[in-house]
This record gives structure tokens, C-alpha cells and sequence, in this order.
């Protein structure tokens, strides 16, 4: 997994609550065996107004005006900025490789749903919960200036607005050490083979029927 | 010693290490293995040069791209018409065979929706962990398991390990108390709480469903209520052992054997919450005041009774909420203040990992028969969850009953709930779903769907319209 210590980018609002994982990423892309290549059809419902296809080349799709993240001033964004509830639905982790894939490394939302937020720490994504009022106040702020950026320091745990404000987050403590440190999971589970291995042991003896 | 509640039991009894933060290593005793979530996880293996841990504690099946037409599926994967939907079925039979995880493939009679098929093998049952790239793993927490669903970076981690890294969620317990009326289900109950607490009520808590009305279901409703614990936000649910448990699962093939069966059921017995056991937050509902519920919008807690009419924007005093509500009325095509019953339907899809189990077909069959689709229905699927549901089904004679009345009778899979085969809405139509999501373009783009219990979706098929059910 690639490390994730600072990020400055721009900020597109998503101003909408409760955007479920269908909607990041439709169901037909998910056919694909690949990890990659979803960016194109992130939101593909809304971005496009046509129906996509996995296979299909997007560069020439018509592309739907009035979709946000559509608007010149939010191309090359990097962070996400949403409603509550992000992320509710489908478990696919299709969504955060949708998101990785059209370049946002953060989400920044009062809340997300628990599937989204765990797939995002295994992608290199941070999603950041923030108080509603803060969150508010930064989709104001976004709207009001084009070219709006945000820079992130997961070491430091800050938001710093252009206007020098330094906004504080809360992140798990091991997950940021996975985060910054670009860990494999599995790698780390492995290194406690012996007490995967112990607690076999005790289970067969307490519930052989799990061991059939 | 504090009292504990069943989600701490059934969490306690799996962890494996604790690290100095509080996450933990929690063992996994089954996964449930699909072909949508599973190809990059076992691809992740090969590169990494990794095994499965315990290929046995796997048990895969494909369910969410299979055709559901008997034409389609008399060639088996070769006779998969859609090219990606078929590599994806392939890769899963090719992963499985590469790394020997048992898989019931596509014509399997024992082949179906992953969360049909755990239970009914006994391949998931009480007191183990349960997980499947699958949010709608939640359902085996009906059993007294502790179940939910993961991104495929996990099920990589548990094929690789066995284990998942996890930190603990709190509890929570929603009680639905005393005997709820005639014609109101377990979807009806579930549909309830979700009116009630909303889409995130649930988030960060385990759910535990309790009361009368929760123990009066039977093993099959539960399932009903925990399959949608995700739609109000909670990973897992769950409900705890009873008799009704035990006699569910004896002597289903993958359960406990005869030398075993006493151990595992004192075991099992064990799986309640303490009598004082302490809940983060708890709800309590009153069963008599459910009513059969209908979804009006794009997510599922935008729900009402039948008897009601379509809520007005205006009414609501939280900005992003009133916004929300406009924007589903708008996708839905619906105007505030319509009367429920007045919506009309263009589709009907009886099935899903929610009602694709004999009595959900049951209940069905019972208002189908010797009633007529309406003409203005253009299509009514029964899409039975499993290959075995579809057997008993056809025992019982009830295919007849649905085709009979004019609904047309498939083959077990995920079909219309996510619409990722060729059962699907087109642009602008008005469906009455037994599945578990509303949202935009779930069932086809456009596509509107209406979330309402098997009674509920027969009955809007044979009038055409919602109607209440205990009315016909």
C-alpha cells in the first residue's frame, strides 16, 4: 500500500447526505477480476448522461453539466468534501478503489458508514470525521472560492484552510501507523502465526464441530 | 463478573490477541466467498505467493451474475451470455479449484445466494464469526453468529489468516415488544426500525433484535431483520440461541455431527445476553403499532405504513434532510401527499438474500393464488434464493401457483436486487421489491424501486397498485 503522510489539493463538495456505494461505483463496473481502472465511472450515473459499460471507452461520453465534480474549477481534485453517512450500502471496496483511481486521497464527512470507512484505511484513502458545523462551514467556504485547497498532515492529525486555520482531526492510532507507514495488513497479522496457531488449538478442544 | 451482552460473548470468545491500542485479531470460523468481491483477493494471494490458512473454513458459490432464465442457464457457465459476467463466474470455479475452497458452482442444486445457502447447509451457525465481501452478511446473526461484511482487502486477510483486524463496536439492542398484527412480517418489522432509526442509527453498534415479537419469528424471519441490520448502518445483527435455533439446524449437512451435537448445544445455549446486561443504547418499539411497510424514496429509512401518503419536503425542518427528500421525490417521480395506495407498478421482483427462502415463497404463493398479474404489470419475477429453495418450492407445488398466476418462475440468484444480470429496471420504472435497497439505480438506471414484503409485492402485482395486503 502506498504511504500517506501529507496531501495538498483541491477540494470538490459533494453536497449531498447519505451517498451509498451504488452510486460511487454501479453495479455492472463490478464485473471487472482487476483492481484498477475504475476512475472513469466514479458517480458514473450521475457524471455521465448516458448508461456506462465496463469495456466501454468514457473520453467521449457526453458528460452531465450539472454534475459537480464535472465543473472545471474542481478538476484535479484530490480531496472529497461530504454528508453524513458516506459511503452506507454495498461492502464493495470497488468504491474506494473508484475513488483512489480518479485521484482523491481524503474524504472529509460528519460521518461515514463503517464498511466504506475500514475498506478506505486498506486503500491509502483517509477519511476524516468532522463536526457538522466545521463541515458546514467548509462547503461555504469551498463554494465561495474557486482554486479552494486544503492541505492535510496525518502525522501532525491537522486540516489547514488557505486562510491558516488549523483544524484538528481524531484517527485511530494504529490505523494512521499503517496509513503512514504504507503496511500490509496481512503482513502484520502474520507476524502472529503462533498465536493464530494457539488459539486453534484451544478452540478444537472447546468446539470441535468448528474444525469438522 | 460483569454481565455480558450476547455481542461481547460471541466477540470475547473470538479474539486471538489484543494489541496495546485495542484492536484486536479476531478469529474467523466461516467465510462466504462470491464472485464479485472475491477475484482480487485471490489474485492478491497469488502475487504475494500466499495459501489459504484453512481452506475448509470457505465455503464459495457465485449468486450475484447469474442468469436466472432456465434457457440461460441449461449451458452452465459456458451458456452465460454476457462475457465479463461469465470470466467473473469462471474465475471464481478457476480460484477455487486453485486453491481447493469447496464451491457449489452454477448448477449445483445446492448452488444459490450465499446468505441462503450458509444457513440452509449449516455451514454458518451459532456462536461463530462469520464474514463474505458482502454487506448483507449481517443474516447470519439470526442463528446467534456474529456475521457481517467486508471489503475484499479482508477477505484476502482472512483467506491468507484466518483472522481480521478489528476493533470492537458498541452494543446496542432494539426490542420489539409484544405480538405483532396479522400480515405483518419480519420485512415489515425491519422496514419499522429503519423508519425509526434511520439509515446511520446503527453505525459503530452490533444490534442485537430482541422482544416477543423478534422471538415469535421464526429462524427464517430473523434472518428477514438481521439481512437489513446494514441498512440502518450496523455491520452486524443478530438474535440470540432459542429453541427455535437448535431445531433449525439439526441435521443440516454441514452441522454438528451426533458426537458432537450435545457439546455444540450446551455451547450454543449459552448465546443470550445476561438478564442485566448493559446496552450502549437500546430502542424499544411496540409491535401492535407496525404496520405492512412501503419505501417511498431512495433509501431505505424513507418508509411509511401503507395507509399513509408520500411525506411533504416542506414539512421537514433539517436543511440537508428536506433536500434529500426532494431530490428522492424527483428521482422517484412522486408527488407529496400522494396516497401510498395509489402508486402504480410496472414491475415485481420477489427474492433477494432478504425474501428468497420457503416461507417468504409461501407467503407469496398464498395471496398468488388463484389471482391474475395485473395488465398493467409488465413483468413479475419469483427468483427463488437457492437451488434447494427452488426444489422444495416446486415439491409444494407453489411454482405452479406463480406461474399460474402469471408470474414467471427462475433460477436461484441474486437477479433484480442489483440488477448486475439481465433482470433489471429500465429507465423511469416503478417496482414493488422484496430486496433490501431503494437507492438510485440499484435495480437498473432509472430504475425506481418500492422495498415491501413478499405479501406486499404480490398483492401490488395481482392489483397493480400498493394495497395493504390484510385488505384483499
Amino acid at each position: 500500500m502506498e504511504k500517506f503522510e501529507k496531501i495538498t489539493g483541491i477540494v470538490a463538495p459533494m453536497d449531498r447526505a447519505n451517498v451509498d456505494t451504488d452510486a460511487i461505483i454501479p453495479k455492472q463496473f463490478l464485473k471487472s477480476i482487476k483492481r484498477s481502472g475504475f476512475g472513469p465511472n466514479l458517480f458514473d450515473e450521475w457524471r455521465y448522461l448516458d448508461q456506462g459499460e465496463p469495456g466501454r471507452d468514457n473520453s467521449n461520453r457526453p458528460l452531465n453539466p450539472d454534475f459537480v465534480l464535472n465543473r472545471p474549477r474542481y478538476q484535479g481534485a484530490s480531496i472529497l468534501l461530504a454528508r453524513e453517512n458516506f459511503g452506507c450500502g454495498s461492502s464493495r471496496e470497488h468504491a474506494p478503489w473508484a475513488l483512489l483511481d480518479d485521484g482523491f486521497r481524503v474524504i472529509i464527512a460528519p460521518s461515514f458508514a463503517d464498511i466504506f470507512f475500514n475498506n478506505c484505511f486498506k486503500n491509502s484513502i483517509l477519511p476524516i470525521v468532522l463536526d457538522e458545523q466545521t463541515v458546514d462551514r467548509l462547503f461555504q467556504e469551498v463554494e465561495a472560492s474557486a482554486g479552494y485547497r486544503l492541505s492535510v498532515d496525518l502525522q501532525a492529525q491537522t486540516i489547514t484552510t488557505p486562510s491558516g486555520e488549523v483544524i484538528p482531526f481524531e484517527v485511530d492510532e494504529f490505523r494512521k501507523h499503517c496509513l503512514l507507514n504504507g503496511l500490509d495488513d496481512i503482513g502484520l497479522t502474520l507476524q502472529h502465526v503462533d498465536d493464530i496457531r494457539a488459539y486453534e488449538e484451544r478452540r478444537r478442544q472447546e468446539a470441535p464441530w468448528l474444525f469438522g | 463478573m460483569a454481565a455480558k451482552t450476547l455481542y461481547d460473548k460471541l466477540w470475547e470468545q473470538h479474539v486471538v490477541r489484543t494489541q496495546d491500542d485495542g484492536t484486536c485479531l479476531l478469529y474467523i470460523d466461516r467465510q462466504l466467498i462470491h464472485e464479485v468481491t472475491s477475484p482480487q483477493a485471490f489474485e492478491g494471494l497469488r502475487l504475494a505467493g500466499r495459501k489459504p490458512w484453512r481452506p475448509m473454513a470457505n465455503l464459495a458459490t457465485p449468486d450475484h451474475n447469474v442468469p436466472t432464465t432456465p434457457d440461460d442457464r441449461s449451458g452452465g457457465v459456458a451458456g452465460i451470455s454476457d462475457p465479463v459476467s461469465r470470466l467473473q463466474v469462471e474465475t471464481l470455479d478457476r480460484n477455487c479449484e486453485e486453491f481447493a475452497i469447496p464451491e457449489f458452482p452454477i448448477n449445483d442444486p445446492r448452488q444459490g445466494i450465499v446468505h441462503v445457502v450458509g444457513p440452509e447447509e449449516g455451514a454458518t451457525l451459532p456462536g461463530m464469526t462469520v464474514v463474505c465481501g458482502d454487506s448483507h452478511t449481517s443474516t447470519h446473526g439470526a442463528l446467534g453468529a456474529l456475521a457481517h461484511g467486508i471489503g475484499t482487502s479482508e477477505v484476502e486477510h482472512v483467506l491468507a489468516t484466518q483472522c481480521l483486524l478489528q476493533s470492537k463496536s458498541k452494543n446496542m439492542r432494539v426490542v420489539i415488544d409484544g405480538q405483532a398484527g396479522p400480515g405483518v412480517t419480519a420485512k415489515d418489522i425491519v422496514l419499522a426500525i429503519i423508519g425509526e432509526i434511520g439509515t446511520a442509527g446503527g453505525t459503530g453498534y452490533a444490534i442485537e433484535f430482541a422482544g416477543q415479537a423478534i422471538r415469535d419469528l421464526s429462524i427464517e424471519g430473523r434472518m428477514t431483520v438481521c439481512n437489513m441490520a446494514i441498512e440502518a448502518g450496523a455491520r452486524a445483527g443478530m438474535v440470540a440461541v432459542d429453541g427455535k435455533t437448535i431445531d433449525y439446524v439439526k441435521g443440516r449437512p454441514f452441522a454438528p455431527n451426533d458426537e458432537q451435537w450435545a457439546q455444540a448445544v450446551a455451547a450454543w445455549c449459552e448465546l443470550t445476553s445476561d438478564d442485566d446486561a448493559v446496552f450502549d443504547r437500546e430502542v424499544v418499539i411496540d409491535a401492535a403499532t407496525i404496520q405492512p411497510q412501503v419505501t417511498w424514496g431512495t433509501s431505505p429509512e424513507m418508509v411509511i405504513p401503507v395507509g399513509e401518503r408520500v411525506p411533504d419536503p416542506a414539512q421537514e425542518s433539517d436543511p440537508v434532510k428536506a433536500e434529500g427528500m426532494l431530490r428522492a421525490l424527483e428521482y422517484m417521480g412522486l408527488k407529496a401527499g400522494t396516497p401510498i395506495s395509489e402508486i402504480a407498478v410496472d414491475k415485481v421482483f420477489i427474492g433477494s438474500c432478504t425474501n428468497s427462502r420457503i416461507e417468504d415463497l409461501r407467503a407469496a404463493a398464498a395471496i398468488a393464488r388463484g389471482r391474475k398479474v395485473a395488465d398493467n404489470v409488465k413483468q413479475a419475477l419469483v427468483v427463488p434464493g437457492s437451488g434447494l429453495v427452488k426444489r422444495q418450492a416446486e415439491e409444494e407445488g407453489l411454482d405452479k401457483i406463480f406461474v399460474e398466476a402469471g408470474f414467471e418462475w427462475r433460477e436461484p440468484g441474486c437477479s433484480m436486487c442489483l440488477a448486475m444480470n439481465a433482470d433489471r429496471l429500465e429507465p423511469g420504472e416503478r417496482c414493488a421489491s422484496t430486496s433490501n435497497r431503494n437507492f438510485e439505480g440499484r435495480q437498473g438506471q432509472g430504475g425506481r424501486t418500492h422495498l415491501v414484503s413478499p405479501a406486499m409485492a404480490t398483492a401490488a402485482a395481482v392489483t397493480g397498485r400498493f394495497v395493504d395486503v390484510r385488505e384483499l
